[in-house]
């Protein structure tokens, strides 16, 4: 008998190989972009200099490259990029790996809280809202997931902010920690949790809409489907109803969401992070743009390109392993 | 047929009320039934007599509140059900009272094994260990004969077939020997050959089991096969019960003398010399093969041969019928001869022009000389056009004047004998026999010279579907149309077509004129056919009553 290679790790291997020419056209598209914007880090550099002669400017663009075509640039950048060397930040004056990795903690902090938290309440909710449809607590959840649904996350965060740092005092108003606190053991995860509950409010309550809404529809759906009657007709009483013939088959919707909102929330986390000053991915992107800085700005974006990509083969796992009627192959 | 004193069900002047604003205020006026140990009784009705509903009174799973118990009694083993709680009918449904529903495909839990949904039933009533319930399933598989029933324990239903899915449900009904079994129209999804083996099947083991079978169906043949005690329904009144012999061969209510009548006969028609007109449509080599999907780097699919070889001739005013179970590619072979499919080989021939090799602006033109009427009248008519704008449509796309094209259109719907105040009407507010009439209409429309049909009747009612066919073939009488006619019912095949091609997977096994194909049939699949057509051995009487 030759050895045989399980299912699922060939699975994973084309997966990679389809995650490859991905990555590749996003960079590269990224790299095009960002040229064709007008201005790049020397003029940055030489604007917070307050200004320096032509020769200056040129020997320094000569230094960085840039004196170059662009798809000279581009050549340079991907190969660069094959050997998984992001370049160095000219703001930071590290190498982007260095500075990516200081960041991506907040970030990931952030966005998984978040999303388990809209996640899970969300389906909840929405499950809820579901088998008890037009009642007046249907109503209420409903009315409350439009209104999270229709608030933009800049907004929220502020009144939020307002009402909680500000007019109440609970809460830090930003940052991820108390700068002259110093704090060690649960002192400091008691300290970030703390500057980390608005964020995480902000970003989670749009996204916690999404789920209830689907997941209400969804539940609502499945509740009316033959087996339902079935299971009914066999004894079942409504929990049991509910827990292994419904919400088994109304939760794959809300996985395929799952997979997709990851990347949006991404791009969300920009705003959440510039607004609450916490150092995370958003933040640094925002600041990147800013500065010109490419090299950083780009390295955000191979991150979380590969995050997308990881995220998104997870989410079909445990979409293939939810649903049986699928077969990894 | 011994009848025991005490009934086992008792159902007396049960009455179910519709919310406001329905077509009628009860679903079901004054129902009385009996069902005794080990007597069959069949509910038979067309569609919204009320019958499914009636079944959901008793199991207490009517959709409240907007559908109710308006009054009467139900009486199970001499406990009055309406009564009950909902945690004492709880420990009563799947284990002294069980169901079996219509469509095995989604009454069972997709997400959920074989097995487990079994030992649902039994750990929710039985309370026994685990290993003792896994044994018992496995028992009840090898009773409902499930091949291999250790490996279906632990299958999902997706990955058996509709027939072993319908075992399955009757497995899991039968599983606590439950006194009365309600089976609404068990069969109806499943091909002739498989419903002949679950309609004995539920036969046997109710013998064995003496219990109750409160049957639910629609279709006559079915009645003849397996009650013994028959009640006909009709807009949720009861019109006529009694033992089945009598009911089935001495119909006293003028409805049931209606409904047995339409039942079509299994006389096919007398010899036409059609072999002898000229050729309309020819086919030659046909072939079709799904081809294998994906390939290196996505999941791969394998192929499907749906056609192999196929050759025909259609006489100008004959019927072919093309007849064979799920999965006999007939319904591809219409796909392929309007050239909506694109066949792998072989030609089509249309008066003498091959349609198959067509260029796409020959094929336009070429269009109306073959129509299609489809399965679903429902679906294939766009619901947001009027009548009269989706029969003219398509002259008018040929370059037919539109003030033309309407009139005629109009003169079209009297042909299928719709008023011609049907005309700007959209095709919700007409009925499924009526829209089938309109998609008759539209197919005409477009004056073919061949009209091909797939399953044209099989989604009406039984006396619909007469008019139906009393239509079609009256059209085909006055207008000398060719059809090719697409079927899985061998009685409607019977009734209308001269000459029957029998498919089984992809291939033709047999084919000739109808009569002698079924006084003699040659090949073992399609004798296999004609013996399971239920109620073959029963002969309706009114033959010759005009139907309904």
């Amino acid at each position: 008998m030759k050895p045989t290679i399980p299912p699922l790790l060939i699975y994973a291997l084309r997966r990679l190989l389809q995650a490859i020419p991905v990555i590749i056209l996003i960079m590269m598209g990224t790299f095009l972009l960002l040229k064709m914007a007008p201005g790049d880090t020397v003029d940055a550099l030489v604007g917070d200099m307050g200004g320096a002669d032509a020769a200056f400017i040129a020997r320094l663009r000569a230094e960085y490259g840039l004196d170059q075509p662009i798809w000279v640039q581009l050549w340079r950048y991907m190969v660069k990029l094959a050997t998984f060397d992001l370049g160095r930040s000219f703001v930071y004056e590290q190498p982007v790996a260095t500075v990516l990795m200081d960041r991506l903690g907040t970030t990931l902090l952030l966005m998984a809280t978040s999303l388990s938290l809209a996640f899970s309440i969300g389906i909840t909710l929405g499950a809820f809202a579901a088998r008890r449809a037009y009642s007046l607590a249907d109503n209420l959840i409903s009315t409350l997931g439009l209104i999270f649904y229709a608030t933009p996350s800049f907004f929220l965060s502020l009144m939020m902010m307002l009402l909680f740092s500000v007019k109440l005092g609970w809460l830090p108003v930003g940052g991820i920690k108390t700068i002259a606190g110093f704090y060690t053991g649960w002192d400091h995860v008691v300290d970030v949790a703390r500057h980390l509950v608005m964020p995480t409010a902000a970003l989670s309550l749009i996204y916690l809409s999404f789920y209830l809404r689907l997941m209400r529809s969804s539940v609502m759906q499945v509740a009316d489907q033959d087996f339902v009657r079935t299971a009914r007709a066999k004894g079942a009483g409504e929990t049991r109803l509910m827990v292994h013939h419904i919400m088994r088959n109304a939760l794959l919707p809300a996985v395929t969401l799952f997979g997709l909102q990851f990347s949006t929330l991404l791009g969300g986390s920009v705003v959440v992070e510039t607004i609450f000053t916490l150092p995370g991915l958003g933040q640094l992107a925002y600041q990147s743009v800013i500065q010109r800085d490419m090299n950083t700005l780009m390295g955000i974006i191979f991150l979380c390109s590969i995050i997308v990509i990881l995220v998104n083969f997870l989410t079909d796992l445990l979409y293939a392993r939810l649903d049986s009627r699928i077969e990894l192959s | 047929m011994t009848v025991e004193a005490k009934p086992i069900l008792e159902v007396r002047d049960l009455r179910i009320a519709l919310p406001k604003g329905s077509d009628r205020p009860f679903a079901l006026q004054g129902l009385n039934l009996n069902v005794h140990a080990g007597e069959i009784v069949c509910m038979v009705g067309e569609s919204g007599s009320g019958k499914s509903l009636s079944a959901g009174a008793i199991m207490r799973l009517l959709p409240e509140p907007h559908v109710t118990v308006a009054g009467g009694e139900i009486t199970f083993e001499g406990e009055d059900l309406l009564a009950k709680s909902e945690a004492e009918m709880r420990k009563l449904r799947g284990n002294r009272i069980s169901m079996i529903f219509q469509e095995p495909m989604t009454a069972l839990n997709p997400q959920k094994t074989v097995g487990w949904q079994i030992d649902e039933v039994l750990k929710l009533h039985m309370g026994a260990k685990r290993k003792e319930r896994q044994a018992h399933a496995i028992e009840m598989l090898k009773r409902v004969h499930i091949p291999d029933p250790e490996s279906a324990y632990n299958a999902y239903p997706h990955q058996i077939s509709g027939g072993q899915r319908q075992r399955v449900m009757i497995a899991m009904a039968l599983a606590l020997s439950p006194k009365l079994v309600i089976a609404d129209e068990p069969t109806t999804a499943l091909d002739v050959t498989t419903q002949l083996q679950i309609l004995k099947l539920i036969r046997d083991l109710q013998k064995e089991e003496g219990a109750g079978v409160l049957f639910i169906t629609h279709d006559f043949g079915v009645v003849a096969e397996i009650a013994d005690h028959v009640i006909v329904l009709r807009q949720g009144e009861v019109v006529e019960q009694g033992p089945a012999g009598q009911v089935l061969n001495d119909p006293q209510h003028p409805y049931t003398q209606a409904l047995i009548a339409s039942v079509p006969d299994l006389l096919p028609p007398p010899h036409k010399p059609v072999t002898t007109r000229p050729t309309v449509l020819k086919g030659t080599g046909l072939r079709k093969t799904f081809a294998a999907r994906g390939g290196l780097l996505t999941g791969k699919r394998k192929a499907v041969v749906a056609v192999k070889d196929l050759s025909f001739e259609l006489h100008q005013g004959e019927t072919l019928g093309v007849v064979g179970e799920s999965g006999s590619g007939k319904t591809t072979v219409s796909r392929l001869v309007t050239r909506l499919l694109d066949a792998d080989a072989g030609a089509v021939e249309v008066d003498g022009t091959d349609l198959l090799a067509c260029s796409p602006a020959e094929l336009r033109g070429m269009r109306k000389h073959i129509q299609m009427v489809f399965q679903d009248p429902m679906a294939s008519l766009n619901p947001r056009k009027r009548v009269v704008d989706i029969i003219a449509q398509g002259p008018i796309v040929h370059g037919e004047d539109p003030e033309k094209a309407r009139a005629r259109a109009r003169e079209l719907l009297e042909l299928v004998e719709l008023s011609p105040a049907a005309a700007n009407r959209f095709p919700h507010e007409f009925s499924g026999g009526q829209r089938q009439r309109i998609g008759i209409a539209r197919a005409l429309a477009m004056e073919p010279k061949v009209i091909v049909a797939d399953e044209p009747v099989s989604a009406l009612d039984v006396s619909v579907q007469a008019q139906v066919l009393k239509l079609l073939a009256e059209l085909r009488h006055r207008m000398n149309l060719s059809l090719l006619f697409v079927t899985h019912d061998l009685r409607v095949a019977a009734q209308l077509c001269d000459r029957i091609i029998v498919m089984q997977k992809g291939e033709v096994v047999e084919a000739g004129f109808t009569a002698e194909v079924f006084a003699d049939p040659q090949h073992p699949y399609t004798r296999n056919l004609l013996a399971s057509i239920p109620g073959r051995t029963w002969t309706p009487p009114y033959r010759k009553t005009d139907a309904a």
